[in-house]
């Protein structure tokens, strides 16, 4: 096996693994209520980064990159985004009841 | 930004694997295009983020009639994660493949993908067939809206990429390893793998604390 | 086969909408005729709409605003008729309040989509390659694609004229006024997919502008603090154009959902959510305000540095406002629906980021005003609207400020108050920019400047217009007014409305005034000739190259050492060195593309079949547009050579121009400046120099 599936294989395998256990604390109840959410949060956030690293071969070496700048960017809008429609609109739904 | 940091050719990284180019204007138009098509996935992933949210705002929308508790099973989600996440891995094969110009493997890795990737959509068309066979059709409630339009979406955006893969591997056959295509080939894996991304969001999203409800 | 088109659908349901589908039908045939008789198609296609040259492609962005914003401003002057008129119960004025409807959705979803939207692509395509010295943008193809949706969504709304009717829900088409249930028409289908058609476009426009300019920055440029402020600009508004859009288009595509296929996205009833649909348009929308406004802020910034002779003050910080704009512009969405109900917390938090980003242009108008002191003011047409816009955008940012603050906005929400501000920012903010632009780079583009007389008589009928036009808008608020009121019950608002109607009247002479600028420019295109392609002493790259500039731009790439290069180049004497053979190399420059526009008629295809619910047609076009796509991809070659003689040749020619017009001395800027004969500013900008040496 070549060097350069060394890191493919282990994101494959890391990506195997989380998702194994997200969908086992969803299946099988291994947390319970707000605590399983989080675990399950967790989990697709670092599946995301493994994904990024592993198959977009995306890094922090020579921070200059650009792809990777944009990328940091549009996570921080989607942040602001996403964060910013749930927060609003719960908001209301809550003072709606 | 004065630092360039960039390889033999003058090129700067960019996402996916790179490829091995004559000279240093194929590099260049490579480097382009590639960096081109990101700016596009970027955009992409607010669309299905902002799909996501706005599945989150409807969920509490279904009116007595199904929520996700009715309507959510892992029973598919869980092949089609597996599908996919396989797929990711084989395309890979392809693209280092095709860095080092061995075609059998481009073609073998990227079909494989491909086939992996029209499971998950067999896999999907029958999750969707069940829902509609019990009714549960997007006309019915907000949450079913959010929820058919996020997992459609990402389901369109699965199958051009099975269509276009297909394409591509035709005109490999056609016109041999020309740099053009190569180039394509590395936009068509980074579009399949920021795919899988999308999907872990989605089944993080929607499928599992879905299931959980019930 | 025809869905739902029918005889219902032509315009003879009121004399106003007749008359105008009249114009539009006979515009367009008078067109045809008059590409017939000159024998003008074949360059029509093979000049233009083929092209894949920057430039333009540019020049065809800014024909589509002229024309568009010749429309939209007949509405707003019909539908300030009709307010003049509209005192008193029942069917005063003479506009029904449906078509009164359908003038306000159309007035804003053309300002908005199809003038300032196209007029500052068109800018940026034609200047920032050029000043970033590259010759082209990165996506030639993908450039006229985008050029070609936003024809086509253009393109819709003019068809709404003729056939079936356009939108009465406003341009922000909430779905209470849009969705299925109150709006069951073609209207809002017409909105949706001319919006959808445009936004396509702007975001292809985005990811190519910046590509452009991250890819393409000539030798020295890696020093991006060196780039000229436009420059700067268009990199932000490209990149809120790819991070905004896709808010749009999540709302557009599932109203047209909700319409079409019954989904319940936005429908209160079925466990829709429609305040869901306002945070997703506005998330879209603020953003979109700064997509508008910071070309023209990049506009400015040139044009002030230019005519007051000066490097710009504070540059770095105008770049890092810049910035700071474009980044905050996206957390204060939630300002335009402070009403909506939220928690005070949730409104202050909006409030204060409103007031925050109030600072950083602030800053840029500091730097613009310190740019202007103790500098050699020339006051020509560009410069008259940068100064109008500065004291103008200041009026209109301070009610800014004060509708930032919730409890002021309950009082003023949705009333002729939030009209005036929101045109007090967009028309000195982001329209005059445009126009401020246009005669700045017309002289590039078309070696001849435009008449000086009459654009100062446009200018100054502009402004006066704009302010006797929304100044009583403001009072009309503060008095109770709600926007969009086609008839009203207070004979006391009435003399201010008439005011106002003067002030269109105004603005309408400004147009005028405009068309017979460009009249006499033509006429007099040899008084007005624009010899060394250098029209105003200007400072950056753009002005380098002849006007019009050939269509690779420059024969040899230049190399930039600092800011403002061709400045300091004629200060140094360097401005025109002798051309070296031995620099040029052949070049390749994109050949021209049919498939280009061919997938912009598709498109238009498309979506007006969507609208009528014509699903073959809907599914032919689809296919022509992916058939075209695919063709596209299997042509390998789709460049000409330009051998390196004939640019070698052409800048020879160039130079034996400026030499011929210059008195000897040709680095003393002598021939830069323009047909008012004074001494070139860079001349005695030189002697100062020397004299404190």
């Amino acid at each position: 096996m070549k060097r350069i599936h060394a890191i493919h294989l282990a994101g494959y395998a890391a990506s195997l693994a989380l998702t194994l256990a997200a969908f086992g604390i969803a299946k099988f109840g291994w947390l319970d209520g707000a605590l399983a959410l989080v675990a399950i949060g967790l989990a697709g956030l670092v599946q995301a980064a493994i994904h990024l690293r592993a198959f977009l071969h995306l890094d922090f070496k020579g921070s200059q990159r650009e792809d990777l700048q944009l990328l940091l960017f549009a996570a921080v809008l989607i942040a602001i985004m996403v964060g910013g429609s749930l927060w609003i609109m719960f908001d209301l739904g809550h003072r709606m009841m | 930004m004065t630092d360039t940091t960039t390889d033999a050719q003058g090129v700067r990284p960019h996402a996916g694997i790179p490829l091995e180019h004559p000279d240093a204007e194929t590099a260049h138009a490579t480097e382009r295009a590639v960096f081109g098509f990101w700016i596009f996935l970027m955009s992409d992933l607010v669309v299905f983020a902002l799909l996501l949210a706005t599945y989150a705002v409807l969920l509490r929308g279904n009116t007595g009639a199904p929520g996700p508790a009715e309507v959510i099973e892992l029973a598919y989600a869980f092949p089609e994660t597996l599908l996919l996440l396989t797929s990711t891995l084989t395309l890979t094969f392809a693209s280092v493949a095709l860095r080092e110009d061995r075609a059998r493997g481009v073609y073998g890795w990227t079909f494989l993908s491909l086939a992996l990737g029209a499971g998950f959509l067999a896999l999907e068309g029958a999750e969707i067939a069940g829902l509609i066979g019990k009714g549960h059709i997007p006309q019915v409630n907000g949450f079913l809206s959010g929820y058919w339009l996020a997992i459609g979406t990402h389901g369109l955006h699965v199958a051009i990429g099975v269509v276009w893969g297909l394409i591509l591997i035709a005109q490999f056959w056609i016109y041999g390893f020309c740099p053009a295509i190569r180039s394509r080939l590395v936009r068509f894996s980074l579009y399949w793998h920021m795919l899988d991304v999308v999907w872990i969001a989605i089944f993080t999203v929607i499928y599992l604390p879905g299931s959980l409800v019930s | 086969m025809l869905g739902r088109l029918s005889w219902d659908a032509s315009p003879f349901y009121g004399v106003i909408p007749a008359i105008a589908a009249s114009v539009v039908i006979l515009a367009a045939i008078a067109t045809i005729v008059l590409l017939t008789v000159t024998r003008r198609w074949r360059w029509l296609w093979s000049e233009w709409l083929t092209s894949l040259d920057h430039k333009k492609i540019g020049i065809m962005y800014v024909v589509l605003a002229e024309i568009m914003l010749a429309r939209a401003f007949i509405e707003a002057a019909l539908m300030r008729t009709q307010q003049a008129l509209g005192a008193g119960a029942g069917d005063v004025g003479p506009v029904g309040a449906e078509h009164f409807a359908q003038l306000f959705s159309t007035h804003g979803t053309i300002m908005i989509f199809f003038v300032l939207m196209p007029f500052m692509t068109g800018l940026i395509n034609f200047a920032m390659p050029l000043q970033i010295g590259a010759r082209d943008m990165t996506f030639p193809w993908m450039n006229s694609i985008a050029l070609m949706l936003t024809i086509g969504g253009a393109g819709l709304v003019m068809a709404s004229l003729v056939i079936g009717k356009f939108s009465t829900g406003g341009w922000t088409g909430y779905p209470n006024f849009t969705g299925a249930a109150v709006n069951p028409g073609v209207g809002p289908d017409y909105w949706i997919w001319a919006l959808t058609l445009g936004g396509a476009g702007s975001t292809l426009s985005g990811i190519n502008i910046v590509a452009t300019i991250w890819k393409e920055r000539t030798t020295g440029l890696d020093h991006l603090m060196w780039m000229p402020l436009f420059c700067w600009t268009s990199l932000c508004t490209a990149l809120l154009m790819i991070f905004a859009f896709p808010a749009l288009t999540v709302a557009t595509v599932m109203l047209w959902l909700d319409r079409t296929f019954g989904f319940h996205f936005f429908t209160q009833a079925d466990g829709g959510n429609m305040m869901q649909y306002v945070n997703l348009f506005w998330m879209w929308g603020h953003p979109e305000v700064y997509i508008l406004i910071l070309p023209a802020f990049g506009v400015y910034s040139e044009v002030i540095g230019t005519f007051s002779s000066k490097k710009l003050f504070g540059y770095t910080s105008l770049v890092w406002a810049t910035m700071a704009i474009a980044v905050l512009s996206f957390t204060v969405w939630l300002h335009h629906f402070f009403t909506m109900g939220a928690s005070a917390n949730v409104n202050a938090v909006f409030g204060i980021a409103t007031m925050v980003i109030a600072v950083p242009t602030g800053v840029k108008v500091y730097d613009w005003l310190l740019t202007m002191r103790h500098g050699r003011l020339r006051f020509d047409v560009p410069m008259l609207y940068a100064v109008g816009f500065i004291v103008t955008f200041v009026v209109g940012g301070v009610t800014g400020v004060l509708m930032a603050i919730p409890p002021f906005d309950y009082v003023v929400h949705n009333s002729t108050f939030l009209v005036a501000h929101f045109h007090n920012m967009v028309i000195p903010g982001s329209l005059f920019g445009m126009m401020a632009g246009a005669t700045f780079w017309f002289p590039k583009a078309f070696g001849f400047r435009l008449d000086e007389t009459w654009g100062r008589r446009g200018f100054w009928f502009w402004i006066s217009g704009f302010y006797l036009a929304f100044m009583p808008l403001y009072v009309l608020g503060l008095f109770g007014m709600s926007r969009r009121m086609a008839t009203y019950l207070h004979p006391e608002w009435q003399p201010w409305l008439i005011a106002a109607w003067a002030g269109a009247g105004l603005v309408g002479c400004g147009l005028i005034c405009q068309a017979i600028m460009l009249y006499v420019s033509i006429r007099d295109r040899e008084r007005l000739r624009d010899i060394t392609g250098d029209a105003w002493d200007g400072r950056t790259l753009e002005w380098l190259a002849p006007s019009p500039p050939p269509e690779w731009n420059f024969g040899v790439r230049p190399v930039v050492t600092g800011r403002d290069e061709f400045g300091e180049r004629k200060l140094n004497d360097e401005a025109y060195p002798v051309p070296d053979r031995t620099a040029y190399r052949d070049i390749e420059i994109p050949a021209n593309a049919a498939t280009a526009p061919l997938i912009g008629i598709f498109a238009f295809l498309f979506a007006f079949a969507a609208i009528w619910w014509m699903w073959w047609l809907v599914w032919i076009s689809a296919g022509a547009i992916v058939l075209l796509v695919l063709w596209r991809s299997m042509r390998f070659s789709l460049h000409r050579q330009i051998p390196a003689e004939t640019l070698y040749q052409a800048d020879m020619a160039h130079r034996r121009t400026i030499l011929a017009h210059a008195d000897g001395d040709i680095g003393s800027g002598a021939p830069m400046r323009h047909a008012r004969g004074t001494e070139g500013y860079l001349a005695r900008e030189r002697r100062e120099r020397e004299d404190r040496a």
